[in-house]
């Protein structure tokens, strides 16, 4: 049994072919399934191809699957371009309305449908795809209640009709298969059912922020950040927050820079090129010891590149971005798991350390759904950070020394509203008690203020997470949304016996250099994967000293999903060509 | 009412500008309607730009931000969203304010949000030393343009206008008691209220001096002909006299701010408030991506 199946549904962009895959996903994961639903795309918004894929396992899976067992076809482009992704006989579901034809060559079993018809006879055209999922149902041999179930729950607030027409069209489909004798073409893996949710990163990152107790959201519509400000404009109104979009995103992060410098807990989330107008804005961050988290959801660069396609070229702009030298901390979570912790733990970091925090997402974790079990609200607790006390400020002869320097560089600060704790915040180089000042030698004394509070978290919990990393010969380093595709290379290369290990960097900078080193300290090869064209994980990492003849780059930047056997075919020529 | 003195609001910072900078004028009248008001000067926040305008928090004790080029009114929006309860000022120079910054000028306008803004508009840049700004006059010679400028100045009254403004007015730096006057009905006013400030650079701007605009302004609040309760009027009126005015130009009592106005938005200040999540409503918020 294949360790997990996928089911493609593929039409023109505007069809709804994400709320089909959406639906059919759902339902599995409702049925006890992990699932990972993941789009092709373009920035299109009507036409175009387009298609969504629905990997379903047992476990988790966090990749994309290199075949498809179904594919179900709604326009001839989608068989012309996908069919070579379908087995020898694996069903190819195509409305007949398309007169479908399968490319010369392809094996597979073409199986014309008439979803269009069978759709008018229900009532309604918009059902179409319904017919299709309840057809891909009976494929699976899965139980027709469950679709059922959801679609009445989906469709209620519709009215009755539209519920029953849905109804109807899953029936007809299903029934259609069956008369074919393809009923259970696919017997899935048996089901682990347990609470699990369908979210993408930026669902989880949202909650994460909400939970965080963030009430203000600032930000630019851009793809494929915009469903973190959509979602959180749909919550905060009931938590007193606010959502706003802004003109540009040199006024988002000054926003949220006010915001937060006020009290509150302020976010943006952007991409790529609204990162780079950012850049100011977070070294004004930096200079005034402001807190702010700030979501990059990394896309295809530079400039507008391939706005719909993934990749993780935004780090060094992250790490190093706009001009002096601006302290800063960048996380990166993987899994939607994880930017929900990030995306609570962003602002304890921000408040603490009194900077800005970069949570560096990208497209894929931004947008492909997942399954996740329990989202623990438990083991994150608020912390603001230093905050000065008000009897402090009442027995205080003199001013507020709200830059004061510190042993750990972190010194309280106080918020607007606080008698006598009044002070400047500026851009410019200040002394302790936030006046400018030039003078050489407190110019030295803050700059190295600043950077020496961020110098415990080189070791901080968490930085790192690893796996197999214990007797591995070669280990997978990673960030980012390919923690999935390497974990299942680290899977299939054991079944190999190759002895292979994972670590994924959480904490991009300041980079956890000595953690990192003792997890690699066994490891014969150690190969850097990235998402990007120039390898600028390993340039952090040989910054921090991370660097020898052992380390070789898997570089993927065609923009499309790295593959786990992308990865295990970059393992297996280290180990042919240089003897692992 | 607390007791509230100018000493109050004064810091020890040695004031940075040329001797008989128009910038004075403005701080000065500033600082004398926080005390008339008592305003305490905990609760007053001031955002400004960059320019030698935006030097003007370093010299009140008031809680200061003093941000990036052009992006006062932001900011300012982000202080007043986290704790409405402050008074919360921006203040800048006509280039921060209408060039680098003119995006935010008309979006803060439009959203009407609750934050005064004051613009020393000396029709110069005078901290890069006397480039033309945006409401430079065509014509103005300056070492960038040595030819003399062949823009059309901005007339910031009349845009703030057209794009919606709530509360609009214009002093001028010498005119003390009419300034005054104007921040303070500012202050009160929900939502944008925009104060410019014809604020003479004796530097770097030999046309707009304080002898050309003793001249040639007209004081609107003392025209017996003029109301300012008529938006159309208003902008016949400053177009008229190429905004060569002063005093209360346009006024909307029934203004809702911004912050008034955002579905759910919280009564009392962010800052301060319980920020914890209930696990019922996380548990329920979760149970949607089921
Ligand atoms: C992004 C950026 N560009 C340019 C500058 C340089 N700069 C500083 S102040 C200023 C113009 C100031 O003019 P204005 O806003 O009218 O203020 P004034 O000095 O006249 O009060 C410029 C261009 C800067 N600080 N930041
Ligand atoms: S240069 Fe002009 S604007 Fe700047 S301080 Fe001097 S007089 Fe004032
Ligand atoms: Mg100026």
């Amino acid at each position: 049994m294949p360790k997990s199946l996928a089911w493609m549904i593929g039409g023109d962009q505007g069809e709804g072919i994400d709320a089909t895959g959406d639906v059919f996903g759902r339902v599995l994961s409702r049925l006890g399934y992990c699932i990972y639903g993941y789009r092709h795309f373009s920035s299109r918004i009507k036409g175009g191809h387009t298609n969504f894929t629905v990997r379903i396992a047992a476990d988790r899976v966090l990749a994309p699957q290199a075949n498809v067992e179904v594919l179900v076809a709604l326009t001839q482009e989608t068989i012309d371009r996908n069919a070579h992704l379908l087995l020898p006989g694996a069903p190819l579901l195509a409305d007949s309305q398309l007169k479908p034809v399968l490319p010369d060559g392809c094996e597979a079993r073409l199986v014309e449908i008439p979803l269009t018809q069978i759709a008018r006879e229900v009532g309604a055209a918009v059902v179409r795809n319904m017919v299709a999922v309840g057809g891909s149902a009976a494929l699976f041999g899965l139980p027709l209640e469950a679709f059922e179930a959801y679609a009445r729950e989906k469709f209620e607030r519709k009215g009755e009709t539209v519920a029953l027409q849905n109804v109807e069209a899953l029936r007809r489909g299903h029934a259609f298969i069956e008369e074919l004798g393809l009923m259970g073409r696919f017997a899935l893996p048996a089901p682990r059912p347990r609470e699990r949710y369908l979210m993408t990163g930026n669902d989880s990152l949202a909650l994460g922020a909400l939970a965080a107790g963030c009430r203000i959201m600032a930000a630019y519509p851009i793809t494929p950040a915009t469903d973190i400000m959509e979602n959180l404009a749909g919550l905060f109104p009931r938590f007193g927050g606010a959502v706003c979009q802004m003109e540009d995103e040199l006024a988002a992060i000054t926003l949220v820079i006010g915001a937060n410098y006020a009290g509150a807990r302020a976010m943006t989330a952007t991409s790529g090129p609204g990162f780079s107008l950012m850049q100011e804005g977070i070294g004004l961050a930096s200079m005034a010891e402001i807190p702010a988290v700030v979501v990059d959801t990394q896309r295809v660069g530079p400039s507008t590149g391939m706005p719909t396609k993934n990749e993780q070229s935004d780090l060094l702009a992250a790490v190093f971005g706009g001009h002096g030298e601006g302290q800063r901390i960048v996380i990166a979570p993987g899994t939607a798991v994880q930017a929900f912790a990030d995306g609570f733990e962003a602002f304890n970091l921000a408040d603490r350390y009194q900077c800005p925090v970069i949570v560096l997402s990208d497209l894929a974790l931004a947008q492909w759904l997942q399954s996740v079990e329990a989202l623990p609200p438990e083991g994150h607790a608020i912390d603001r950070g230093a905050i000065v006390a008000q009897e402090e400020l009442d027995r205080l002869t003199g001013e507020f020394e709200r830059y004061r320097l510190t042993e750990d560089g972190i010194s309280p600060r106080a918020l607007p509203g606080m008698p006598k704790g009044q002070f400047l915040a500026t851009g410019v180089e200040h002394a302790s008690s936030g006046k400018v000042s030039e003078a050489p030698q407190n110019r030295i004394a803050q700059m190295e203020k600043r950077s020496r509070k961020l110098d415990p978290l080189r070791a901080r919990p968490g930085a790192i997470e690893t796996s197999h990393t214990d007797d591995a010969e070669v280990v997978i380093v990673c960030f980012g949304s390919i923690v999935g595709a390497v974990d299942e290379a680290v899977e299939l290369l054991r079944q190999d016996g190759v002895r292979a290990g994972r670590v994924q960097v959480r904490q991009l900078w300041p980079m956890p250099d000595v953690p990192l080193a003792a997890a690699l300290r066994g490891a014969g090869k150690v190969l850097v994967a990235e998402q990007n064209a120039t390898g600028e994980m390993r340039q952090l990492m040989r910054i921090a000293g991370l660097e020898d003849d052992r380390y070789r780059s898997l570089l993927h930047f065609d923009g499309t999903l790295l593959s786990p056997q992308r990865v295990v075919a970059a393992v297996q020529e280290l180990s042919v060509k240089e003897g692992v | 009412m607390e007791t509230v003195t100018l000493q109050d609001y004064k810091t020890s910072e040695k004031s940075w500008w040329c001797p008989g900078c128009g910038d004075f004028g403005v701080l000065a009248a500033l600082q004398k309607t926080l005390v008339k008001l008592g305003i305490p000067p905990h609760r007053v926040a001031i955002v400004a730009g960059i320019g030698c305008s935006g030097k003007m928090g370093n010299y009140i004790n008031s809680y200061n931000i003093h941000v990036v080029h052009g992006r006062t009114l932001p900011s300012a929006l982000g202080v007043k969203l986290a704790n409405r309860d402050l008074l919360v000022i921006a203040a800048g120079g006509d280039g921060d304010g209408f060039a680098i910054g003119m995006n935010h000028f008309v979006h803060a306008v439009r959203r009407n949000i609750g934050v005064k803004y004051i613009v020393m508009d000396n029709h110069i840049y005078g901290l890069t030393k006397g480039q033309n700004s945006p409401t430079s006059d065509h014509g103005q010679k300056v070492k960038a343009a040595p030819f003399g400028n062949v823009e059309s100045p901005v007339r910031p009254l009349s845009l703030a206008l057209t794009a919606g403004a709530t509360y609009v007015a214009q002093g001028f730096s010498s005119n003390q008691a009419q300034l005054a006057r104007l921040i303070e009905g500012a202050i009160a006013h929900p939502g944008f209220a925009f104060v410019n400030v014809l604020s003479p650079c004796v530097t770097y701007n030999k046309i707009n001096t304080y002898d050309f605009y003793k001249q040639m302004l007209h004081d609107l609040d003392e025209d017996p002909e003029y109301e300012p309760d008529s938006r159309g009027r208003a902008i016949a009126a400053v177009l008229e006299r190429e905004e060569l005015v002063t005093g209360l130009i346009y006024h909307d009592p029934g203004s809702v701010a911004y912050e008034d106005a955002l579905p759910g938005f919280a009564e009392e200040p962010l800052a301060g408030r319980d920020i914890a999540l209930e696990e019922a409503d996380f548990l329920e918020l979760l149970a949607s991506y089921r």
